[in-house]
């Protein structure tokens, strides 16, 4: 059976350790588990997804407990996606906030299968909204074909939503890996340590979707006026809608003769992470992090459960910097060194060493000084695949695929298309809460809700389509710290830490910008962090004033947040404008070379 | 409101108080004529269980806590960071991270006095299953799990239940409820202490001397814990298991579907929890600064009672909220309240529910309520029957 839990809603209440401690273990709030237990772990799974209370535990559909469909089916193999037009069913994960599950009897499934057919019997519910499948729609959205690009997280979901929401059409799947959609969070955690085996993260198909799926044929090209999508392999996927979901792939090591020395890693899909783990598994003598981000930071992390000496280097002053802010950066490095990782920041890599075999020797730093080591992973950010949007017409670079809080892309004009829609890792868009910044969120999370969004909005009218509202969460499980966030931590000029210690490492740290709350950050105390958010939402006055349980003696004096100027990732989109009359004015980007 | 709110409290209404829920949730956030608000909308609820500015404490109370008491008091009436530390040095002997295990390998031992309970049920066609089966197993689990003698069962039974019967919302008498719940507790207490002081001594596979052996707990803390686990680990089940009973015998399709499919218990306690809790009201929080929601700000020192049994029946949150439904597929209740104080021995009601329930139905044949409604205990707070009388034909063997 497959078992995926929405990290975003969990508040670490450990409900499902108690009933399943095979599958499920946890560090004070940081919870790991297994996405494919064994058959005789079902019952457990079955009371720890039921106990759950957030509801944030998602089964496979075949798993649950009623209806003939709990009778066991034999699961496909790893490699079973399939490049021929059969049908298969898509994988997905579930949406925080206002996202419901209760998805319906799909098609072939046994009526009670997922223990939803409501009242009226009728065999395609729809989801939020008091909108059915009738009525709000013109034009036949409910009909036609729509092609998705990216079948990971969100692209996945989308395809799910879509036939939720009452979509009849031919729907296409396009995906660049030869696998059913699967999780990425355990990659960098329970699979690296070796608690969950790689292969054991396919997300679970919480309904069948009816859908052609495409995968080990990554797109190369989209033709918006003629409505095609280019296949690498020369064949052209004509659609009435598509969205565009392609996701990041890690940024590689710029010196390609070093990075191809042996024992160099990065770490993004379940290759990657099956290399790492045989590299860590062999027990190396040190290995070498190149980036404290989230990924790095967890890597270094598994590194000392392993036992493994590690050392990171950093460029900024603390770990985490860039997303949290100099103040929670420094907490996040003294929870490093606790845990004996050599730490070194504002220092650079500045060459890989290679043994004169193609093997790895260790790093020389920009401190003149060097580190011996036998594995290097290069966490030093992503990159955006929209190389394959080069030539569209749409507003698509280094920052993304720009589109509108609907999820609709916009053309390099700054235009809103109709067809066209992004979400995921790419999408970026403006945020209303955020002065209506763009911005490209890379978190589970988000890659959920928009999916549900741009789904929805593909299949509604004008009157009929939702904004992408949601306020970014994401987490990251650490050193046994459950760290979460809520909100744009770097959207802030100020820090107060309103409950618990930095010292214990049990505290909620609330940012403020211009004397409104924008963020909030949790280490093990993430049962607070949805009243934050509705500060967030509310644009509650920063600093908080009001009284509160959990107050220390120290807290309340806001301190600078220390985040690192907000960089304009659109720098990169060089535009040029010609014409004269309004009707002829067009703007077009300038590539880099 | 504040009409339906009385009839919920008044025991004539016991049987059936959810018909009073409908009014009560017209006013989300309804103040009584003795200052207390009383929430009762599922969002609203959930709101104040996250809210910091709620407290547990009832020494923050404006009329600064007169009525409560300094002594004794165990997690569940203490904020962060004193309630974080308490808790987690108590569920190091109960559940993750330190010890996952240790309600799953309860599982066995709980079958086990479950299968005796119902053998004893045999060569006869009419059964107390309060008395004999909803009290004992709990009681039975929680004396193993603590390390207290069972033969001493009469002894803190009866205390218990005269603690727990002291509980309830309302601030007109709460002093002089507060003072007879302190002598009761201090009894139990004494009983504890002598266990644990004797534990120290002589340590055994049990919480209580696991709980003696943590530096970072005093005697006195040891001893409040101990009377809140041992109380709160049986007063509650025991409602949990009779209003399941209950709600299964008037719904003879449910029996049967349940005795068809056995795996169906496990959403079936889930839906007991929503729609029959055996906490009707968290009751004893307080205000500590005003607090806006709903459009009713609540003054900072006011008295707080979550309805939690009404929030869990509201209809803005889960559809047809008044039916007993075993295929919903997102049931998320509030039966075990939430935030920072979510019932710490949840995993054990759990599987003590689930296990005798399906056992229950599974032997005992052809099974009837004597009397509908069966007599209630007094307590509005912890609800459930006094007695519940079955008439059966047979008992299957185990």
């Amino acid at each position: 059976m497959r078992v995926v839990v929405d990290l975003t809603r969990c508040q670490g209440y450990g409900q499902c350790v108690f009933l399943a401690p095979g599958v499920f273990t946890m560090h004070e709030e940081a919870l790991l588990y297994d996405l494919q237990p064994a058959d005789e772990q079902r019952e457990h799974v079955l009371r720890a997804a039921a106990a759950c209370p957030v509801q944030a535990i998602h089964l496979d559909r075949t798993a649950h407990l009623t209806g003939p469909a709990h009778l066991d089916r034999p699961e496909p193999a790893d490699d079973s996606a399939r490049t021929d037009g059969s049908a298969h069913p898509g994988g997905s994960a579930h949406a925080g906030g206002s996202a419901r599950t209760d998805g319906s009897a799909g098609t072939g499934g046994g009526a009670r299968a997922d223990g939803s057919v409501h009242a009226d019997g009728s065999a395609h519910p729809v989801g939020p909204g008091p909108a059915g499948a009738g009525g709000r729609r013109s034009g036949g959205k409910g009909e036609g074909r729509i092609v998705i690009v990216g079948a990971s997280l969100a692209g996945a979901r989308a395809a799910e939503v879509l036939r939720r929401e009452g979509f009849t059409g031919t729907l296409t799947m396009i995906g660049d890996e030869r696998r059913e959609p699967y999780d990425r969070p355990p990659l960098s955690k329970q699979v690296l340590t070796g608690q969950v085996p790689p292969e054991h993260t396919l997300l679970p198909r919480l309904r069948e979707v009816e859908a052609e799926w495409l995968c080990g044929t990554p797109a190369t090209g989209l033709d918006v006026a003629g409505k095609r999508v280019l296949l690498a392999d020369g064949r052209e996927i004509g659609f009435d809608r598509v969205l565009l979901a392609t996701g990041t792939r890690a940024r590689r090591w710029p010196d390609e003769a070093e990075a191809a020395l042996q024992g160099v890693h990065t770490l993004r899909d379940a290759n990657d992470a099956a290399a790492l783990r045989r590299a860590l598994a062999a027990g190396p003598r040190r290995v070498l992090v190149l980036g404290a981000g989230f990924t790095g930071s967890e890597i270094a992390s598994v590194c000392r459960e392993l036992g493994l000496p590690v050392t990171v280097v950093e460029r900024g002053p603390a770990p985490l910097y860039n997303a949290m802010g100099g103040v929670i950066g420094g907490v996040a490095a003294q929870l490093q060194r606790d845990h004996g990782v050599d730490l070194r920041c504002g220092t650079t890599v500045t060459a890989l060493l290679g043994d004169g075999e193609g093997r790895l020797r260790g790093a020389r730093l920009s401190d003149g000084g060097t580190v011996e080591a036998d594995v290097a992973v290069v966490a030093l950010g992503s990159i955006r695949n929209v190389e394959w949007l080069r030539g569209s017409g749409l507003a698509a670079g280094v920052w993304g695929v720009t589109c509108d809080a609907g999820c609709r892309a916009v053309d390099t004009n700054g235009l809103v298309m109709d067809d066209v829609f992004v979400a995921g890792d790419i999408a970026r868009f403006p945020h209303p809460l955020y002065q209506y910044q763009f911005m490209t969120l890379e978190h589970w999370g988000n890659a959920v809700a928009q999916a549900e969004i741009a789904a929805h909005n593909m299949v509604s009218d004008q009157a009929h389509r939702w904004p992408h509202l949601a306020v970014p969460v994401f987490w990251s499980s650490q050193f046994g710290v459950n760290i979460k966030s809520v909100g744009v931590p770097t959207f802030a000029e100020q820090i107060v830490i309103v409950q618990g210690s930095t010292a214990e490492r049990r505290f909620v740290a609330v940012y403020g910008h211009q004397g409104r709350v924008t963020a909030a950050v949790t280490f093990d105390q993430a049962m607070w962090l949805e009243f934050y958010q509705r500060q967030i939402e509310q644009a509650a006055p920063f600093p908080p004033a009001f009284r509160h349980v959990g107050r220390r003696p120290d807290d309340g004096v806001p301190v600078p947040a220390q985040v690192p100027e907000r960089l304009v990732a659109t720098a990169g989109a060089t535009v040029v404008v010609t014409g004269h009359d309004p009707a002829e004015r067009r703007a077009s980007l300038v590539q880099p070379e | 409101m504040h009409d339906a709110f009385q009839r919920i409290l008044d025991p004539g209404g016991r049987a059936d108080p959810y018909r009073f829920f409908g009014a009560l949730r017209e006013e989300p956030v309804a103040r009584r004529e003795d200052g207390t608000y009383v929430v009762s909308t599922y969002r609203e609820i959930v709101a104040l269980l996250h809210d910091p500015r709620i407290s547990s404490d009832r020494r923050n109370l404006g009329d600064g806590g007169q009525a409560a008491p300094a002594l004794m008091t165990s997690f569940i009436g203490l904020d962060p960071p004193e309630h974080d530390r308490l808790r987690r040095l108590a569920m190091r002997h109960f559940g993750p991270p330190h010890a996952p295990e240790t309600v799953e390998r309860l599982r066995p031992r709980m079958l086990e006095i479950a299968t005796g309970l119902i053998d004893a049920l045999a060569g006869r066609n009419r059964a107390d299953i309060v008395d004999e089966v909803a009290y004992p197993l709990p009681v039975a689990v929680i004396c193993r799990l603590l390390g207290v003698p069972q033969e001493d069962e009469p002894y803190f039974h009866a205390l218990a239940d005269e603690i727990i019967e002291t509980l309830g919302p309302g601030e007109e008498d709460r002093a002089e409820r507060e003072r007879a719940r302190q002598a009761k507790a201090l009894e139990l207490a004494d009983y504890l202490r002598g266990l644990a002081v004797a534990r120290r001594g002589e340590p055994r596979d049990d919480m209580l001397s696991g709980l003696v052996a943590e530096s970072g707990m005093t005697e006195d803390e040891v001893v409040s814990t101990s009377v809140l686990l041992l109380i709160a680990g049986h007063e509650t089940t025991i409602n949990l298991i009779a209003n399941g009973m209950l709600t299964f015998l008037r719904r003879p399709d449910l029996l049967e579907r349940l005795r068809d499919e056995p795996r169906l218990i496990i959403p079936a306690v889930e839906e007991l929890l929503r729609y029959e809790p055996p906490v009707q009201f968290i009751s004893s929080r307080v205000a500590l600064d005003d607090i806006t929601i709903a459009g009713t700000t609540i003054p900072a020192g006011s008295p707080v009672v979550l309805a939690v049994a009404a929030g869990s029946r509201d209809p803005a949150h889960v559809p047809h909220p008044d039916r007993f439904d075993l295929d919903r597929p997102r049931n998320e209740h509030l039966g075990f309240g939430g935030g920072a104080h979510y019932c710490f021995g949840a995993p054990l009601a759990r599987l003590e529910a689930q296990i005798v329930l399906g056992e229950l139905i599974r032997r005992l044949r052809g099974p009837r309520l004597v009397a509908d409604p069966p007599p209630y205990r007094p307590s509005a707070v912890l609800r459930g029957p006094r007695h519940l009388l079955v008439d059966y034909e047979a008992v299957a063997p185990a």
